[in-house]
């Protein structure tokens, strides 16, 4: 009986305990009221054992980050170019860069990153956990990944679109010669979607044979499981350099859809937004204003376009009001390169997986690459 | 000296056992609620943290993808509570061929366990201890890369006597297709089935009155075997016409397809629980004691009649509980249909749960029906256990 009572008072012990722990954490404040908010804040950094999802607010995400000495970035590992484990172990990729030189611009320093490979499945529910400080794995801008996914999409890294790979024997040349046949598609994505809209457009029947990640879905299509495997045309360039004779597959000619690709952070820390998204116009402007890791020096020696002063922190406190240091994007492009440079090292014509340009251009040249101005 | 009787002294309620028994539980229920309570309003408060609200409304919106194996008629424009349904059908059917395949293939192999016989008794203990120390995971994906995909492509499909193709876009088989009078043939069925259970009831009260133990079983499925022959010849059209598969340009048509996935998952399944129900029946044959056996010889019941009317009934006691835990397996083992691509529940409601966000509904949804699944065909076994037990009088 004793025993029982003990059990009994200790439960209701650690009861009281969590409801202290309920109780410290207000509820949210009504938007529009700054003050509140801050005061939101303090509190639930001190509280946060219990709370399931990770905390939010004005400049949250910077200070955790700053205090745990490292960024945590959820990449791909699975689509060379992109988000890829190479051959020494290291991660490599436009993704991988992009947060690499997000760890520049914060610690002056791209190795202060983890990189935490995540599936197409668990990849918004990483990010709103928190498990992640911001997600940077091909993943497309869409309306509802806007809104109801609890994040933020930063401005699109790659213009992508979906494409349709087939062995080249099997004589299909477009997607009405799917009629019938079997497609490889990975689920929770985007392209899933767009299969099915394109087909009911085309009024193609066909089977979807639907797997959990890139690896499976390239392994099914390899062992001949279908006719034919669709993703964004990007991934099928990589996978096709990985497949055991990439001459015997080709990209068919047809695009299936819009797909900007681009990092993503949790809604509520509009500071967190800036610093991620301001990275990447920092790789953009470096294009270019022509600014690479090797002239970078030079040009900060050297420099009279007021403009490049500012980006490079030579004048004004551009990178204060980020809530960085005032060289962040000069760490940037002298760590990690322009945007230029990290496109050549993952997806340039002396790579595995090179991709032309195209879309992914300045717009000077002709692309989408469009920088606001450093002011 | 003794000390006098007051009837007024009452004992005060906070020394009353009986009042704190009552007081303990409550208090316990209370701290259980509580506890959710806090759980699940920590959970909403985050979520509204992040302007996510929990709701099931969702599935009512139109799901946008194809899945490829659909019990119904299903295509991008029907609702996410239909993908769920159709994902909730898959587990069924998996569940069901599977846990009959197993039942059988389980119980041959755990009387050839005990069989003398030295070749078939040793190739059953290795078939056991090989099988039941894989890791089910690796078990099904083997079955699906290194078996069903690696059969040849439909070009050069291998074909087996009794019209099976075999490719790696799946097996097919031939199927019976209903023509005009299949409806009256159902009725027929029906009709055979009512007369089953009279002649089983008949055989029964037949068997009690007089002591005798008439083949019971047999004789009741015979009678509708026979019912269903005679119907099936009398009608003037054949109720269901064969169809074959064959190939027909990039795929397997006509008959029935067997997709690899399908294929993969159930052997997997079939295989893996089929080594753990063989040493449950072998278990519940040896706890039969030997002086059963003798007994049941010396009263003069020859082999047969003693397995089926001494060692079974008392074997089968032993046998349903631990069966039943391994029914229960194999429904929830085939959650891992993920693994080789089969559009099981768990795996729809990932998708759905991906395509919304709401991962949480998803999730709950999910436990929810794998609980009913569970907490039915548990049921279902201990009613069955309740029929058979030993009665105690």
């Amino acid at each position: 009986m004793r025993k029982t009572y003990t059990i009994l008072s200790l439960l209701v012990l650690f009861a009281l305990a969590l409801a202290a722990c309920g109780t410290a954490a207000p509820a949210p404040a009504p938007s529009g009221e700054t003050v509140t908010v801050k005061e939101t804040v303090v509190v639930e950094v001190t509280s946060s054992a219990p709370v399931v999802v990770a905390p939010t607010g004005y400049g949250v995400t910077l200070k955790t980050v700053m205090e745990r000495g490292n960024l945590i970035c959820g990449v791909n590992s699975q689509v060379p170019g992109f988000g890829f484990v190479d051959a020494n172990g290291n991660f490599a990729g436009i993704d991988v860069d992009y947060c690499r030189a997000l760890a520049a611009a914060i610690f002056g320093d791209p190795t202060k990153v983890e990189f935490r490979p995540v599936t197409a499945a668990e990849r918004f529910t990483a990010l709103q956990s928190g498990e992640i400080d911001i997600l940077s794995r091909n993943t497309t801008w869409s309306l509802v990944r806007d809104t109801e996914l609890g994040g933020n999409f930063v401005h699109t890294t790659f213009y992508d679109g979906q494409g349709m790979m087939v062995p080249k024997d099997s004589g299909i040349k477009t997607l009405q010669d799917l009629e019938g046949g079997t497609i490889c598609v990975q689920t929770g994505t985007t392209t899933e979607l767009n299969l099915a809209d394109v087909m009911a457009s085309l009024n193609v029947t066909y089977t979807p044979a639907v797997f959990e990640d890139a690896d499976s879905t390239f392994a099914a299509y390899s062992e001949g499981r279908c006719d034919a495997v669709t993703t964004d045309k990007s991934g099928l360039v990589s996978r096709r350099s990985v497949l055991a004779d990439p001459a015997a597959h080709e990209i068919l000619d047809v695009t299936m859809s819009k797909e900007p690709l681009g990092p993503m952070v949790r809604h509520g820390d509009d500071q967190w937004f800036d610093i991620a998204q301001w990275t990447v116009f920092t790789l953009f402007s470096g294009e270019e204003f022509g600014i690479t890791s090797a002239n970078v020096d030079d040009i900060r020696a050297n420099a009279t376009a007021p403009e490049v002063r500012r980006m490079l922190g030579l004048e004004g406190d551009l990178g204060l009001k980020l809530g960085l240091t005032n060289d962040w994007a000069y760490n940037i492009i002298k760590l990690v390169g322009n945007y230029e440079e990290v496109y050549n090292r993952n997806l340039g014509p002396d790579t595995p997986t090179y991709i032309p340009r195209g879309y992914n251009s300045l717009y000077t040249d002709g692309g989408l690459l469009y920088s606001p101005p450093f002011r | 000296m003794q000390r006098e009787y007051k009837p007024d002294t009452t004992i005060p309620f906070w020394r009353d056992e009986r009042i704190l028994k009552i007081l303990g539980q409550i208090i316990f229920a209370l701290s259980v609620l509580f506890v959710g309570m806090l759980i699940y309003q920590n959970m909403k408060a985050g979520l509204a943290k992040q302007g996510i609200s929990l709701s099931y409304s969702f599935l009512k919106g139109v799901s946008g993808f194809d899945i490829a194996e659909t019990s119904f008629a299903y295509d991008r424009n029907s609702t996410y509570w239909q993908a769920f349904l159709i994902g909730l059908l898959n587990t069924l059917s998996v569940s069901v061929v599977g846990i009959l395949f197993a039942t059988i293939l389980g119980v041959i192999l755990g009387v050839a366990r005990l069989s003398t016989n030295f070749i078939i008794n040793r190739l059953a203990s290795f078939y056991l201890e090989l099988i039941r120390n894989l890791s089910l995971l690796v078990f099904l994906i083997f079955w699906y890369l290194g078996v069903f995909l690696k059969l040849p492509r439909v070009k050069d499909a291998i074909l087996w006597p009794g019209d099976i193709i075999l490719t790696n876009r799946g097996v097919g088989i031939p199927w019976g297709i209903p023509t005009a009078s299949f409806p009256t043939f159902r009725l027929i069925l029906l009709g055979g089935l009512i007369l089953t259970v009279v002649v089983f009831f008949a055989l029964r009260a037949y068997s009690q009155r007089t002591g005798r133990a008439p083949l019971t079983l047999l004789w009741s499925l015979l009678t509708f075997v026979v019912v269903a022959l005679v119907g099936w010849f009398i009608l003037p059209e054949k109720p269901l016409t064969l169809d074959l598969a064959f190939v027909k340009g990039l795929n397997l048509s006509g008959g029935k397809i067997l997709t690899p996935e399908f294929m993969a998952l159930t052997s997997g399944l079939v295989l893996y629980t089929a080594a753990f129900i063989g040493e449950v029946v072998r278990a519940g044959i040896q706890s039969v004691s030997k002086g059963q056996v003798e007994a049941s010889r010396a009263l003069g019941l020859n082999g047969f009649q003693t397995l089926r009317l001494i060692v079974f009934p008392q074997a089968l006691r032993v046998i349903i509980p631990p069966l039943t835990s391994q029914y229960l397996n194999l429904v929830k083992n085939s959650s891992l249909a993920i693994s080789v691509a089969y559009p099981d529940v768990f795996y729809v409601a990932n998708t759905i749960q991906n395509q919304t966000g709401r991962a949480v509904e998803m999730i709950s949804l999910v436990m929810l029906t794998y609980l009913l699944i569970s907490l039915l065909t548990s049921a279902l076994m201990n009613w069955y256990n309740q029929r058979i037990k030993l009665v105690e009088r």
